[in-house]
């Protein structure tokens, strides 16, 4: 029977392309340092209103095209609602919840991540191009939800 | 296969026809009507969340829905918890005792049926009195009713239920048959349940466990990342659970209806218990943007995900060889000759087609979507509805309604009404997914958020727009073709010749499964059982160990 045959072929060619997409992947982590969201921290939801450095959302220059953005993630608004970086400016986001989780996403980028309360994500993205993205709230969060937004300009 | 001729089979398990008592199989009968009711409440409200993309928002037209998201959590449980739970439910126990060749537990089908209607009473009064916006992942520190909880753990015990109906026929089965290999539509059918029964431990702890005392105040806060985890632990495997019933059909019954035969039993066997074996530990590439889960852990599931295509790839080899071969036995010629040989008239068998079709795209999106870079950018957006309205919402829902063409006239002894009107219904519903599909992916590629009710949104600038009016236009189209369902099957109820003479589609198999040698052990669960749970620890154990006891502190929000 030739469909014996046929399907050993089959299946070892699947196998084989199962392998080289799990090679692209292994290099687009080790070898372009493509990184997901991490374990960076825990705060507790109730008080972190109060708690540095969520008690004063905003941009902060740490040095030469190095910055750090506190982003406090609200039903349904983000504090601070816009941020305004040079190009060529590389950011790390740090960002929590202070109620329910959200969704962080910078559109045309690859920065795109959860926001749960209790939880800190960590992530960091260097912005070359001028322009200005929408920052859009990508997970439900209750009635308000398809109004969260903010926004992110790079000059 | 080149020869025309279809080699000589060996008929596999009871040929003499088996019919399980009518008092069992009204019981069967009311379980999937249950599951269409439901449908058909998802699907009407499906086209408010297709038209939404499109800028139109008939929200004003239903009556008792106050906010979008009410509507988008009614089409979520009802289609993805409802439907397949019940179809689920009332169809594998069927093809277990057809297969099996033995009756069930009238009680155990009477109390799945039983649990599913209170299931569906109570969580269906908190989605509708507009006290569970929570959508169907109803993710916390979002607080739905506790009945919503409630409703949610009586329809997984109604699995539970019917996976004890299917053990306690498979044991009595085996005291009978001695020496004898499960038949091979009871074992595939009994591996869907064994591997649910691992999987929904998961949603089960959340739910019963977390959610539902953290709703009645017994519990002051509750843990979004650790019930998140536990959602997903479940939430990956349940689109199995949701698939392998079509795969039943796509195994056993498909080549038969097309007049061919299924080439290998082992194959067939092998494929089943990889999905047990490899549904579970894979659910983390669902969180694969979550906070406070190291990305080497998301890496490893991230891995055994691309081993869990393996057994659909195998599907696709499996399945296209039983359809050819059916093919050129009805006098199909050449190399692609014998796909427009095959019955194409028949609805059962053009819905399952076309379901297989729409499958390989959504095969294809998954895989994309479980890619650990590549989620980065398609993470939370349309995208991702656009990929599972390619499985769950054709792959198995056309195929339930492909099964429905011979299952409802069978379990009502009527023979199908509106034939050409149920093909047509097919079509539509293929060309509609489609288009559905192509709206929901290029929106989401382009950016467009999911689960949003854009059509009021003030950020909506305009770019979405194509993707949106394709989403709104294919979404129309399912729910005509889903109206016509109803019309086909409301005809055969009503209209349909009288007929008793019907058999469940029964499947040969080429080869005998052997009586001796390693395959027998295919049949032992409990070596699978333990190679699933080892890998469950391997995946999930470093991440539980060095989380738990976790961090209940959020209170509950009703914003919805």
């Amino acid at each position: 029977m030739n469909a014996e045959r046929y399907e050993k072929a089959f299946l070892l060619l699947c196998g084989a392309v199962l392998v080289l997409f799990m090679g692209a992947l292994a290099y687009a982590t080790l070898g372009m340092g493509i990184r997901l969201p991490g374990r960076t921290g825990v705060v507790d939801p109730k008080t972190v209103l109060t708690t540095p450095p969520w008690n004063d959302p905003g941009l902060r220059q740490l040095g030469p095209d190095r910055y750090e953005a506190v982003i406090l993630a609200q039903a349904w608004r983000y504090q601070p609602q816009e941020i305004d970086i040079p190009v060529g400016a590389t950011v790390t986001f740090h960002v929590t919840s202070a109620d329910v989780i959200h969704g962080f996403y910078i559109e045309g980028t690859r920065v795109n991540f959860m926001v749960l309360p209790g939880q800190i994500t960590e992530e960091t993205y260097t912005f070359d191009e001028p322009g200005e993205h929408r920052l859009i709230c990508d997970e439900y969060c209750g009635a308000g939800h398809h109004l969260m937004s903010g926004k992110v300009v790079v000059r | 296969m080149s020869g025309s001729g279809v080699p000589t089979a060996v008929v596999q398990s009871p040929a003499e026809p088996f019919r399980l008592p009518a008092s069992q199989r009204r019981l069967i009968k009311w379980t999937i009507y249950l599951g269409f009711a439901a449908f058909a409440v998802a699907v009407l409200n499906g086209l408010d969340q297709a038209l939404n993309y499109a800028g139109i928002s008939i929200l004003k037209w239903f009556p008792g829905m106050r906010t979008y998201y009410q509507g988008l959590t009614v089409h979520g449980v009802f289609n993805a918890i409802v439907l397949t739970f019940a179809f689920t439910n009332g169809f594998l126990a069927l093809t277990t005792a057809r297969g099996l060749g033995r009756k069930l537990s009238t009680g155990l089908l009477a109390s799945t049926l039983a649990s599913m209607v209170l299931g569906v009473a109570l969580a269906g009064w908190a989605m509708f009195t507009g006290r569970a916006s929570v959508l169907y992942t109803f993710y916390p520190p979002l607080q739905a009713h506790w009945t919503f909880y409630a409703g949610l753990a009586l329809l997984v015990v109604s699995t539970w239920l019917t996976s004890a109906n299917l053990f306690v026929a498979l044991s009595a089965w085996r005291k009978e048959h001695p020496g004898e290999r499960i038949p091979l539509m009871a074992f595939i059918s009994v591996c869907t349940y064994v591997m649910w029964d691992i999987a929904s431990i998961g949603i089960a702890i959340e739910v019963v466990g977390l959610l539902l005392p953290w709703s009645l105040g017994l519990i002051g806060g509750a843990d979004p990342l650790l019930s998140r985890t536990l959602f997903w632990y479940t939430g990956h495997p349940i689109v199995y659970f949701w698939l392998l019933p079509a795969y039943v059909s796509w195994y056993v019954m498909i080549p038969r209806q097309v007049g061919g035969k299924l080439f290998s039993d082992s194959v067939t066997r092998v494929v089943f218990i990889l999905f047990i074996v490899l549904s579970i530990p894979v659910g983390m590439h669902h969180q694969y943007q979550d906070p406070g889960i190291p990305s080497g852990m998301k890496a490893i599931q991230g891995f055994l995900t691309f081993g869990v295509f393996f057994p659909s790839l195998i599907t696709a080899f499996s399945v296209m060889a039983a359809l050819e071969m059916g093919g050129r036995s009805r006098g199909g010629k050449g190399l692609l000759g014998w796909i427009w040989a095959l019955p194409w008239g028949d609805p059962s068998v053009s819905a399952q087609l076309l379901a297989m079709l729409t499958f390989m795209l959504g095969g294809i999106t998954g895989l994309i979507n479980a890619s650990y870079t590549i989620n980065r950018v398609v993470h939370n957006t349309t995208f991702i509805p656009g990929h599972f309205h390619l499985t769950v919402g054709s792959a198995v829902a056309l195929s339930f309604m492909g099964i429905a063409y011979w299952l409802i006239p069978y379990l009502t002894d009527r023979k199908l009404w509106g034939r050409r009107l149920a093909v047509a219904q097919t079509w539509l519903y293929g060309v509609g997914v489609l288009v559905l599909a192509r709206g929901l992916i290029s929106g989401g590629l382009e950016g467009m958020p999911r689960r949003t009710f854009v059509a009021l949104s003030p950020y909506n600038n305009g770019q979405w727009d194509l993707a949106g009016i394709l989403t709104g236009i294919g979404g129309t189209l399912m729910f005509a073709s889903v109206v016509l369902f109803f019309i086909v099957l409301g005809g055969t109820l009503l209209l349909g010749a009288r007929s008793e003479e019907q058999e469940i589609p029964f499947t040969e198999t080429m080869t005998a499964p052997a009586l001796d040698g390693w395959e027998v052990k295919l049949d032992k669960f409990r070596y699978w059982v333990a190679v699933t749970v080892t890998l469950i620890l391997l995946a999930y154990g470093p991440f539980l160990a060095s989380y738990l006891p976790g961090h209940f502190l959020s209170p509950g929000f009703k914003i919805f």
